[in-house]
């Protein structure tokens, strides 16, 4: 049985996923087991960064998958597999967190007029490794703090660019946003977060040290 | 080249999409900046220290949950 070539014919082999799709297609239903381990664990985190909840996280990974395998139909096969499966989860998750704050709206451009973060203030130096400074639940909760406190528009793209890996084109295509409209928020969300990271992360002087032998 | 005009490129450099003549200009403006400096590396910093640390678990006996329910939709018609 001849498998259906991607658009980009003999100058690049197949994504893997290709042949995955088209047997999840042909009704083999563990192919899209293998689909699903191979990207639940990315799935749930981004739903989990978006939605900031652990049980929607949870729902909308289960939804995503379910409604990827529904539609597989539609899946044209032009964009990867991968990004057109976080496009549904990232639809999921908005949708999620729109409904936890009581029907405002959430859109992706929610926020995005705040100036803070566009000029760097907080310009002291860091440790030279600061996380050695806490211990790694203590880390863990500093890195999500901050990361809740970004503006929804902003954390969705810093998320799939920096946290998943995704790039700008690719970013901008799950979002729907243009590629400067992603660039733009990319910069506005690695500033914030790193003026909000200062807080914690800066060179402690050296006096604030008691006993030190120095 | 002035810090805003650094700032711009910022995320180009940091991700490498910078041509050699914009990197050698980049470059030179850091050799007098020490606020640019700060800013690069410390934003640097903080995408990798996102990028290596694992934030959320997958909870165990979601992907259970997740098996079941592709088969049980399966089972209506696929």
């Amino acid at each position: 049985m001849a498998t259906i070539q991607p658009t980009a014919g003999e100058l690049e082999p197949p994504h893997p996923d290709v042949a995955l799709v088209e047997r999840v297609r042909g009704g083999d239903v563990s192919a899209y087991d293998e689909l699903v381990r191979k990207y639940e664990r990315q799935l749930f985190r981004i739903a989990q960064h978006i939605t900031q909840n652990r049980e929607d996280a949870e729902d909308v990974m289960q939804d995503a998958f379910l409604k990827a395998y529904e539609k597989l139909e539609q899946f044209q096969g032009n964009s990867k597999f991968y990004t057109w499966l976080v496009r549904i989860a990232v639809n999921e998750s908005l949708m999620r967190l729109r409904k936890r704050r009581s029907g405002r709206m959430v859109s992706l451009d929610e926020d995005v007029e705040t100036e803070e973060g566009s000029v760097p203030r907080d310009l002291a130096d860091w440790d030279p490794d600061p996380e050695q400074n806490y211990s790694q639940t203590e880390l863990a909760e500093i890195l999500r703090k901050t990361i809740q406190g970004l503006p929804p528009g902003f954390r969705v793209v810093f998320t799939l660019r920096d946290v998943d890996g995704l790039s700008t084109e690719e970013t901008a295509e799950t979002l729907g946003l243009s590629v400067p409209a992603v660039k733009s928020r990319l910069l506005r969300a690695r500033l914030q977060l790193r003026e909000r990271l200062s807080r914690y992360f800066k060179r402690r002087k050296a006096s604030t040290t008691s006993g030190g032998s120095k | 080249m002035t810090c805003t005009e650094f700032l711009a490129m910022l995320d180009d450099l940091i991700d490498d999409a910078v041509t050699p003549q914009l990197r050698a200009e980049l470059q030179e403006h850091l050799h007098g900046c020490d606020h640019c400096e700060v800013t690069l590396s410390t934003t640097r910093k903080t995408i990798q220290i996102y990028r290596s640390h694992e934030l959320y678990d997958m909870p165990s006996g979601l992907r259970e949950r997740l098996h079941a329910a592709i088969m049980a939709r399966c089972k209506k018609g696929c």
